[in-house]
């Protein structure tokens, strides 16, 4: 129960005085969580980093967590990005026609596939499919003592349950990466030539003059860092999680949220580094026209 | 404290067989600001076979955690053969793991391991001891508790509770570890597979020089196994000053004890317990037992 300092006052400032006293203390409270949770997220992290290093992982926990991303997670990540591809040239076309420049439809759609939307949807679908099961795995781990078991004979969790995690999330999310930019492109492709009528050789032209490798090379650097997001994020609130099964659900969620806000932030964060990288090595930067 | 200095000064003097493999120093465990352990002082002497006993919340399973470190004391330390638990890196510490076994109060199997692979687990960390081999520990084990071979292959998942217990105590005997800890290991099982359990916890002791320490709430089974008893009690219904072990010693002083509330958890019985818990339902939804107001006398007869 909050206290209230100014218990038998009502003048008007006493009130505005006790009403900022609260304001302070809950927002107190939520910038305090907020910090400790960074910091705690940040050495959970840290400690993960040193135990790849520390020792080997062994495969029988490499295999089942490069299945689940890598191979379980293709065809969600293929549909959503062939769908996207095509709502990109659905949304697009006619605002292009108008202006008569339907033939630079391909370098538009391309060029947001492969430097935003790619990445991004990837590690959307990431965050959602492998890391909620990820924090509601290990958080059942926690909850039924089954982590404790673990340590109990001699292995470390951070070795035995994140690692593998991590590494499956960071190695394997640049492939569901490129996966997403081909059948974003395929779909856009098919919609604005087959459907909307366009002419294929001046589409694919202007395509492949506006997009180039280093567009390919931002999104999926980018992309390398959401995957260690999404793997340290979830794995921490599974190791964090509360008892029961309302607690797994409630890590499961807030692993999905968390990972995802962290995916935008830093998507943020390093589109402004890597336009600053862009310009240092092409100072024109490239024309659409 | 004056005393641990002393027990210190003792337990380096005493000839190696006497000093105890297992010491707690004044050991205090806080979850925030609840006090669930206080000042526990134990000494476990090797080849002691130690049933604690104590009503549901009084800390039972956090005391064994503390034991072998999967929880960190708030103050005070655990001594296990000389060496102070939490001063030990990470490599000591996991090669003082193989000495020890936990069973736990809900198995805690590995849901994404088959039975065998949950038995092996351990093999696995510290590798196989010189002259077995994996497979015949794992079916000497599985034998000991009383499963047929053909749960092997099967998930965790696809057994009965009973079941996955008696797996978890075969995982954790695998080593023949020099400490056994178990938690609650026979309940839940029926009245039979609990005496297998007793058995089978006896027979252990006998084939070579384990220390156990075991919780339960099964009366019966401590009497028949254990050498010792401690009983602990929920720090918050304590009297001021009070230790939180309110009996330590064997099972047939048990009978002779004067504290009431010993002799009542030992019989059975909720005495005035059954009071509190009505007094306190009647004044609504109460928070916790134990906050009773003595003088409170109303309410007794509403409903
Ligand atoms: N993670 C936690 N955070 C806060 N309090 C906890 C936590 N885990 C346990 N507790 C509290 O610690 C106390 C002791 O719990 P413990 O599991 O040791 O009880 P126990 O004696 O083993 O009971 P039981 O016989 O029912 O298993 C309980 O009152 C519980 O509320
Ligand atoms: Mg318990």
């Amino acid at each position: 129960m909050a206290t209230d300092p100014f218990p038998n006052m009502d003048s008007p400032q006493s009130r505005l005085l006790s009403s900022l006293h609260r304001f302070a203390s809950v927002w107190g409270t939520v910038v305090i969580d907020g910090v400790s949770t960074v910091g705690d997220i940040s050495i959970f992290g840290w400690q993960m980093v040193l135990w790849m290093f520390r020792a080997k992982p062994k495969r029988e926990t490499l295999m089942p967590n490069f299945y689940a991303v890598g191979v379980l997670s293709l065809p969600v990540v293929a549909l959503t990005g062939t769908f996207i591809g095509m709502v990109l040239a659905i949304q697009s076309y006619h605002q292009f026609k108008n202006i008569g420049m339907e033939t630079f439809l391909g370098a538009v759609i391309n060029m947001s596939l492969v430097r935003e939307l790619g990445p991004v949807l990837a590690a959307t679908m990431l965050a959602g499919r492998v890391g909620s099961a990820m924090a509601a795995v290990l958080g059942t781990m926690r909850v039924t003592e089954q982590i404790d078991a673990l340590i109990s004979m001699g292995a470390n969790p951070i070795h035995y349950l994140v690692v593998p995690r991590f590494l499956a999330c960071v190695l394997l999310i640049p492939a569901l990466t490129i996966m997403a930019d081909f059948m974003g492109i395929v779909g856009g492709y098919f919609y604005s030539v087959i459907v909307f009528g366009i002419d294929h050789a001046q589409y694919l032209r202007n395509s492949r003059e506006f997009v180039g490798s280093f567009d390919l090379f931002t999104g999926v650097f980018k992309s390398i860092f959401f995957g260690a997001t999404i793997a340290v994020v979830s794995c921490y609130r599974g190791f964090h999680c509360q008892a029961g099964a309302e607690g797994v659900g409630r890590a499961a969620t807030a692993a999905f949220v968390q990972s995802f806000v962290m995916i935008l932030l830093l998507d943020i964060v390093l589109n402004i580094f890597l336009d600053a990288v862009y310009f240092a090595i092409w100072p024109t930067g490239a024309k659409l026209f | 404290m004056q005393e641990s200095i002393l027990d210190q000064i003792t337990s380096t003097a005493l000839p190696h067989g006497k000093r105890p493999i297992l010491e707690t120093r004044s050991m205090s465990l806080q979850f925030g600001r609840q006090v669930i352990l206080k000042d526990i002082s134990v000494k476990v002497n090797k080849g002691e076979t130690i049933a604690i006993i104590g009503e549901s919340g009084c800390g039972k399973t956090m005391f064994l955690k503390a034991l072998v470190g999967l929880l960190s004391p708030t103050s005070g330390s655990v001594v296990f053969d000389g060496h102070d638990i939490q001063k030990l890196d990470d490599q000591e510490m996991t090669n003082l793991r193989k000495r020890f076994g936990f069973v736990f109060q809900n198995a805690a199997l590995f849901d994404s391991m088959t039975i065998s692979q949950n038995i092996a687990f351990p093999l696995r960390q510290h590798g196989v001891p010189k002259g077995k081999t994996a497979q015949n520990l794992i079916s000497e084990r599985l034998a000991e508790v009383g499963l047929p071979s053909n749960v092997l292959p099967k998930r965790p998942s696809q057994l009965s509770g009973g079941m996955r217990k008696r797996v978890g105590l075969a995982r954790a005997l695998i080593l023949e570890p020099d400490l056994l800890l178990y938690d609650e290991p026979t309940t839940g099982l029926d009245p039979i597979m609990s005496d297998v359990i007793n058995e089978l916890m006896m027979r252990t002791r006998k084939r070579y020089p384990v220390t156990s320490i075991i919780v339960t709430h099964d009366m019966h089974s401590a009497r028949k196994v254990a050498d010792r008893i401690i009983m602990l009690y929920p720090y918050t219904r304590l009297e001021h000053g009070e230790s939180q072990i309110l009996f330590d010693g064997p099972p047939s002083a048990l009978e002779s004890t004067k504290d009431r509330r010993v002799s009542q958890f030992v019989k059975g019985e909720a005495g005035e317990r059954l009071m509190e818990m009505l007094a306190s339902r009647s004044k609504g939804p109460a928070d916790t037992f134990g906050r009773v107001d003595p003088n409170h006398d109303d309410g007794m007869d509403e409903e």
